[in-house]
């Protein structure tokens, strides 16, 4: 049929439009596309039908045209499946091409339809005279990813791989990827692979460069694949010469074959280089990057000291320059790569600071790259260039930018010695433009500088005490009492400083407190007679008055350190802080040797390892490059900026690590178990006062009647729990623990836990109190030797079991399930559901509180005798009843039973006065407390009444919210 | 590789949606609409991870073309690959807009379906699609004819068809040069360089092959020594040869010849096309220098005095001369002086516009203002941008010269004498800053 056909489509020309060849323009509005977009009539799929089985063909094109346009906008026109498949049937190719798009998208929905119609289809197609409807058909086939079909997909594609057609054979190269991406072992079993192999000596460039493609793909996605898929150094050359006539995109994807490959040797190694340099000259960013990566990592195995490797690290300068003259989003690709080329190879790039100087116009996130990079590049020689620039920049608008500038001006300080003066000296006159986020940044930086130069720059301590109001951030202000602290000595009015900072302690952050109480103990030891009165106030306050157990821990190891042997606590306290070195953010080096081996692709933009952004990644087949054990192995590793080996007594800086002294450093891993115990005992006398006997004693005999607390007590408490009423997730959520899962809050913040975030939840499974975590790693290193403890509590709750969790590798999840006794110490929190929880994995300690749902915690035993109800009830007197009503309930008294009993609320007794429905529970807390519950309802009314009697007060809020939770559940 | 291709509109619908493997949903489409065209937040970086899925976007006059992979891909070559699609949309329907883009969908569709293939780019030559995919229904071709296509988009010479014919062998050579600089307000050249291009427009017939010659140092230096080449005449009152920093060529050079002969050798596509890009940062003749001058009065009052000075020959003419003097935002009205051009307060653009149509070298210009300020409770401090500037000189700043460019077709009876050939100089301004 098709030559007749073919003479009739010469009359059609598609909706008017003169497209010639060389005319761009010419697409006049009114007869465009776009009215396809505007169809939305009613029966329109109606209609759609006929027009498709129409005789005329514009009908007919048009009609799919509208169908593709349905498709795009996300409707759902699948019905049309048969009728669309008809149109196949065409030696149109624009018709076909639309009909093929349409079947890529719906096949899935319709696959026993699909073989009968379109594999016949296909398979005709993949015989015709026409070579681009030959290729579209094979093209087409690989997409629609149906299992049925595979099986009718193998022949045709095996003949369209010998085809006569360059163009249909290189489309045929990329169906093979796709038929093994569906059915591995069809391809791997039936001599695809070597049929593909064949092709990587095709004659023609773009055969091979997409035959590359998919050999790479596959050896990357089957283990089995990639050993019979290996390249020979013979492949190898002849890949390089078809490298000189590809397209731009088959020589990215032969560089990057060819970055897999391992020289047989040294001559090897640099005849490849030598046929790749070339590449850094072409246009295409792509093809510069994949040389440059080549260049990389054979560089690895060539001698470090050989001309040959001196002049290479030469040319690889401009070629990475002249990338940041392209469009910002390739720049930023560039910067990135940039980073980890010159953290590998310093040389490179060392002489050209200048062209990573931020313009006024960058996009921010290549003017944050450029700083990053400036430093890097910054040594003895160009310090000026980079201060003045830094200076400059510090006055920008972007905030976070200008942060990281002054930021980067202490990085400089610290790592070139000689111009920490003038850094310092630049951080004060930032500091006097008053400019608040500044100011306190330069701070924080000057506190490393006084770290790294001890002694040296005190005479700034004035001017920095100056803006002490100005400070805000926990940061800022940790960092200035730790100068404080550390110069107590030669600050006159250190004690007075320090003690307008002890007025707001209890305001503070707890890193700031950590600071005021290690620099009032400083100046305790340095100057006694100023910090007598502030170290007892300091210490009873850290000790007594606080929730942090950090803070209490360390409060305690002074106590007693002071106590004991002021001498030794001279020792520790004022002791050699060990020296900071400039590494912040040096990639480790096997990480750096990954990232490496993948310039150009999305690893070396994240800078993470693959297997944490990629599914199934477990499978590496770049490993780097390394030379057998020699001397030079070990050379490097010595002169490799990271010393990872190295357990010099460095600390990088960072802003979130604590500001170090020996026990700000040591304290994390001993936190637990740090206090002493006869310190111990005496605290919980101390911090469990009044209240306590009655928590403990709960009961329901005839208890002690003098036990009401003080009202000023009391009403403090009301306070402190009015703001707690409404705590995130929970209270929006309905918890009903038996049922389904409470939403989980995060407990701690992946900035807080260097990585690592916590959600959790708490819920009752089978009797027993469940602690469900969810732990995400975010950092880049493996997370693992979690244990997780509490801090004592008011209902006594302990890890029945030991935390299991696996190590979490970077950027995964993990859940766990922690069973939870109640057999524990017991100490009354404020507000009573607190439960402070440390959990401590290989990097840290980490700390955070959370609030316990009181449904959680009630016991199976708490159904209380009738009599014994009665008394209660009597003996508690009538003002310490509250009541609350809970709107918008419609259930029956039954209902309203059985979800109450669901959750260990017993009823203990039930009456229906003037027609209303009276329900006496009874609760008992898990530790020990009793509670009793009058509940009312109307038949009328959806709102519940409910009374509370309980001995001890503090139960009443958290008590009220579980129950108008449980009553929603 | 590539897993789907997505344009939106500026409210975040879908105008175009290709996805070409099976582990990008539709979930995806959404994913990016939410999370980063309707962000709060400024975008912090051109790729973005959510849930284990790449987002890479560029953004073109309102337009979103946004890429999706959930492979470890070659990321340079994805941003690569878009920008090289605007180009191909660009010459088939012109600029990038919602309109076009629907106007054009089933055209679209027809080239993502072309230009990528499983995600692995494909041809991207222009002129090579425009041969087989024409919006025109397809004709019948003729066996030979489809032959042909098909070598041509898979070809060793993937960018030029066999058989053109002109009457006139004709070419044009522009030298485009755009030279940025960061002056510090003292006057010191905190960084300059130059970025040129070089533009060639081809009418010739068959399948020349082309020599280039430029006044490149080291090409200058190697053919010094081999003496293959005549001894290069001293450009008039030029330099005689520059230190190009780095250059690259289009897909048509043969950069193999280049690295050994340093010979700029090709066979040029059909119509315009940019034959090479190159850098330069050294002995760069920076046609103005800009020297500012200001000085705050009191916190409501300001004084600023700009001077232009030409530093080319006399008796060459700049166009087109703008400078833009920033202004604080709390700035209440502005008094402009200038002896030449126009000068005028944006209050839009917080800034003073002024604006000289032709201005000679070696001449000075001078414009005054005073900005009375608003008394301001924001203690924000202005953070002066720099002042910038716009112009164009018919020169190269950088010294770039070409010295040949030959023409050989050995199977067509036109000799490098018969060909036409016209080249031009243009120097604009790329970010041409001086700090205030």
């Amino acid at each position: 049929m098709p030559a007749r056909l073919g003479v009739s489509l010469l009359l059609f020309k598609p909706f008017g439009h003169n497209s010639s060849l060389g005319k761009t323009k010419g697409f006049t509005a009114d007869m465009t596309d776009s009215k396809y977009f505007t169809t939305t009539k009613k029966g329109e799929l109606f209609e759609l039908k006929a027009e498709l089985n129409s005789e005329k063909r514009d009908l007919k094109k048009d009609a799919i045209k509208k169908v593709i346009a349905s498709m795009t906008v996300g409707k759902d026109v699948s019905q049309l499946f048969p009728d669309v498949v008809n149109c196949g049937q065409t030696d149109d190719l624009e018709l076909k091409k639309l009909v093929y798009l349409y079947l890529i998208n719906y096949a899935k929905s319709q696959p026993g339809l699909l073989t009968l119609m379109a594999v016949n289809t296909f398979d005709k197609d993949t015989r015709h005279p026409n070579p681009l409807i030959r290729a579209l058909a094979v093209r087409t086939m690989g997409c629609i990813r149906v299992d049925e079909t595979t099986d009718y997909f193998a022949e045709p594609l095996k003949k369209c791989l010998k085809d006569e057609d360059p163009y249909v054979r290189k489309t045929a190269a990329v169906s093979v990827a796709k038929l093994h991406d569906i059915n591995s072992d069809l391809v791997e079993e039936q001599g695809f692979l070597e049929l593909l192999q064949d092709l990587l000596s095709d004659s023609n460039p773009m055969v091979v460069a997409n035959a590359v493609a998919a050999i790479s793909e596959i050896k990357a996605s089957s283990s089995k694949a990639h050993d019979l898929l290996s390249f020979s150094q013979t492949m190898i050359n002849k890949l390089l010469t078809a490298l000189n006539e590809c397209t731009e995109w088959g020589q990215v994807f032969i560089l990057d074959c060819v970055a897999g490959y391992h020289p047989k040797d040294e001559r090897d190694a640099q005849s490849i280089i030598e046929r790749v340099t070339p590449r850094l000259a072409h246009a295409n960013a792509a093809v510069v990057l994949s040389a440059v990566k080549v260049i990389m990592r054979l560089l690895d195995v060539l001698p470090e000291s050989s001309d040959f490797v001196t002049n290479l690290v030469k040319k690889l300068s401009a070629p990475l320059v002249t990338l940041l003259s392209a469009e910002p989003e390739i720049q930023y690709i560039a910067l990135r790569n940039i980073a980890l080329i010159i953290q590998r190879r310093p040389d490179i790039l060392k002489h050209e600071l200048k062209v990573f100087f931020v313009k006024y116009n960058d996009p921010i996130y290549v003017k944050l790259e450029k700083l990053d990079i400036m430093i890097r590049l910054t040594n003895q020689s160009n310090i000026s260039q980079t201060l003045a620039e830094l200076k400059e920049y510090a006055t920008e608008v972007d905030v976070d930018f200008v942060r990281r500038s002054v930021r980067a001006i202490g990085r400089c300080a610290i790592k070139v010695d000689v111009a920490a003066e003038r850094c310092v000296s630049t951080l004060l006159d930032l500091i006097q433009t008053k400019v608040n986020y500044v100011v306190q940044e330069a701070i924080v930086v000057i506190k490393d500088i006084f770290r790294k130069y001890p002694n040296k720059y005190e005479s700034v301590i004035g001017t920095l005490c100056e803006c002490l109001d100005t400070l805000d951030e926990p940061e800022a202000r940790a960092s200035i009492i730790w100068i404080i602290g550390e110069y107590a000595e030669r600050i006159d009015n250190a004690a007075e400083l320090l003690e307008t900072f002890l007025d707001s302690f209890h305001d503070e952050n707890s890193q700031v407190q950590l600071q005021i109480l290690t620099a009032i103990v400083k100046l305790f030891l340095t100057k006694p007679s100023d910090g007598q009165d502030l170290v007892q106030q300091v210490l009873s306050m850290s000790t007594q008055e606080s929730e942090n157990p950090d803070l209490r821990d360390r409060g305690y190891i002074y106590w007693r350190l002071l106590s004991t042997s002021p001498q030794a606590a001279k020792e520790v306290v004022l002791a050699e802080k060990p020296v900071i070195s400039e590494r912040t953010d040096s990639i480790e080096s096997d990480l750096l040797s990954e990232l490496i081996s993948n310039i150009g692709t999305l690893a070396s933009v994240y800078h993470k390892p693959l297997s944490s952004f990629v599914d199934g990644a477990a499978y590496r087949p770049t490993r780097p490059l390394t030379q057998q054990p020699s001397s030079e192995l070990a050379e490097e590793d010595v002169t490799t900026p990271i010393p990872n080996a190295n357990p010099a007594p460095t600390t990088p800086v960072g802003g979130d690590l604590l500001i170090g002294d020996l026990l700000s450093l040591s304290i994390p891993s001993a936190a637990p178990a740090a206090a002493p115990p006869n310190q111990q005992s005496s605290s919980t006398v101390d911090l469990l006062g009044g209240g306590l006997s009655d928590l403990l004693g709960g009961g329901i005999t005839p208890a002690p009647t003098n036990t009401q607390p003080s009202s000023s007590m009391s009403s403090g408490l009301d306070d402190l729990l009015g703001g707690f009423g409404g705590p995130p997730a929970a209270s929006s959520a309905p918890a009903t623990p038996l049922v389904k899962e409470p939403t989980q809050q995060v407990w701690l913040a992946s900035d807080k836990g260097k990585g690592l975030e916590v959600r959790g939840s708490f819920v009752r499974k089978h009797g027993q109190v469940c602690m469900e975590l969810t732990l995400s790693n975010s950092s880049m290193q493996q997370l693992s030797g979690f244990a997780i403890q509490f801090n004592k509590n008011s209902f006594g709750l302990v890890p029945a079991s030991a935390l299991k969790v696996n190590p979490i590798s970077a950027g995964s999840t993990c859940t766990a399930s922690l069973p939870l006794h109640t057999t524990g110490t017991v100490q009354r929190m404020n507000p009573i559901t607190n439960l402070q929880v440390a959990i401590k994995n290989n990097v840290d300690v980490f700390y955070f509180a959370t609030q316990i749902p009181m449904q959680c915690l009630f016991a199976d035993d708490g159904l209380m005798e009738k009599k014994a109800y009665l008394t209660t009830w009597k003996d508690i007197p009538a003002s310490n009843e509250v009541q609350s009503s809970v709107s918008g309930i419609n259930a029956s008294p039954e209902l309203l039973e059985e979800k109450l009993k669901n959750f260990n609320i017993f009823t203990v007794a039930k009456r229906n006065i003037d027609g209303h429905d009276m329900l006496y529970q009874s609760v008992k807390l898990s530790n020990g407390i009793w509670c009793l519950i009058e509940v009312t309802c109307q038949p009328s009314n959806s709102t519940v009444q409910v009374s509370l009697k309980s001995r001890v007060t503090e139960v009443y809020p958290p008590m009220q919210k579980a129950l108008e939770e449980v009553l929603r559940s | 590789m590539i897993g789907g291709l997505f344009i939106y509109n500026h409210k975040g619908e879908v105008l175009i949606s290709r996805v070409y493997r099976d582990d990008i949903g539709r979930n995806a489409v959404d994913a990016f609409r939410v999370k980063i065209i309707h962000s709060r937040q400024p975008i912090r970086s051109p790729v973005t991870n959510m849930a284990r899925t790449s987002f890479f976007h560029i953004k073109r006059n309102n337009v979103w073309l946004a890429a999706v992979s959930k492979q470890n891909v070659n990321a340079a070559m994805v941003f690569e690959f878009l920008n090289k699609m605007v180009l191909v949309m660009n010459s088939y329907f012109g600029k990038i807009t919602e309109e076009n883009i629907k106007n054009n969908f089933v055209l679209i569709y027809e080239l993502l379906d072309e230009l990528l293939d499983f995600g692995y780019p494909q041809n991207t030559d222009t002129g090579i699609m425009k041969t087989y995919i024409t919006q025109a229904s397809v004709k019948s071709q003729s066996k030979e004819e489809t032959a042909q296509i098909t070598s041509q988009v898979t070809g060793q010479i993937g960018w030029r068809r066999e058989g053109i014919k002109y009457r006139r062998n004709e070419l044009f050579l522009d030298v485009l040069e755009n030279v940025n600089l960061l002056m510090s307000p003292q006057g010191q050249v905190l960084s300059a360089h130059v970025a040129g291009r070089i533009v060639m427009k081809s009418y010739l017939s068959g399948m020349p092959e082309c020599k280039f010659g430029i006044n490149d140092k080291v090409i200058m230096d190697s053919r010094g020594k081999t003496g293959i080449d005549e001894t290069p005449k001293p450009a008039a009152g030029g330099k005689m040869s520059i230190a190009i920093d780095d250059c690259q060529f289009h897909q048509c050079v043969k950069l193999n010849k280049f690295e050994t002969e340093h010979s700029i050798s090709f066979i040029p596509p059909d119509g315009e096309y940019e034959l090479m890009k190159y850098r330069t940062t050294k002995d760069i003749s920076l046609p103005f220098r800009v020297i500012p001058l200001v000085r705050e009065v009191g916190k409501s009052k300001m004084e600023v005095k700009v001077v232009v000075k030409s530093s080319f020959k006399s008796n060459l003419l700049a166009q087109k001369v703008e400078v833009r003097v920033p202004t604080p935002l709390n700035t209440s009205g502005v008094q402009v002086l200038c002896m030449k051009g126009k000068a005028k307060y944006k209050s839009s653009e917080n800034a003073i516009v002024w604006k000289i149509k032709r201005m000679g070298g070696l001449k000075e210009c001078q414009l005054s203002a005073e900005i009375e300020l608003l008394n301001t409770s924001d203690r924000k401090k202005w953070t002066r941008p720099p002042i910038s500037m716009n112009f164009e000189v018919p020169f190269a700043p950088s010294g770039f010269k070409v010295r040949y460019l030959k023409v050989f077709e050995s199977k067509l009876n036109y000799s490098d004498h018969d060909v036409i050939k016209w080249v031009r100089y243009i120097g604009r301004s790329g970010l041409y800053e001086t700090r205030c």
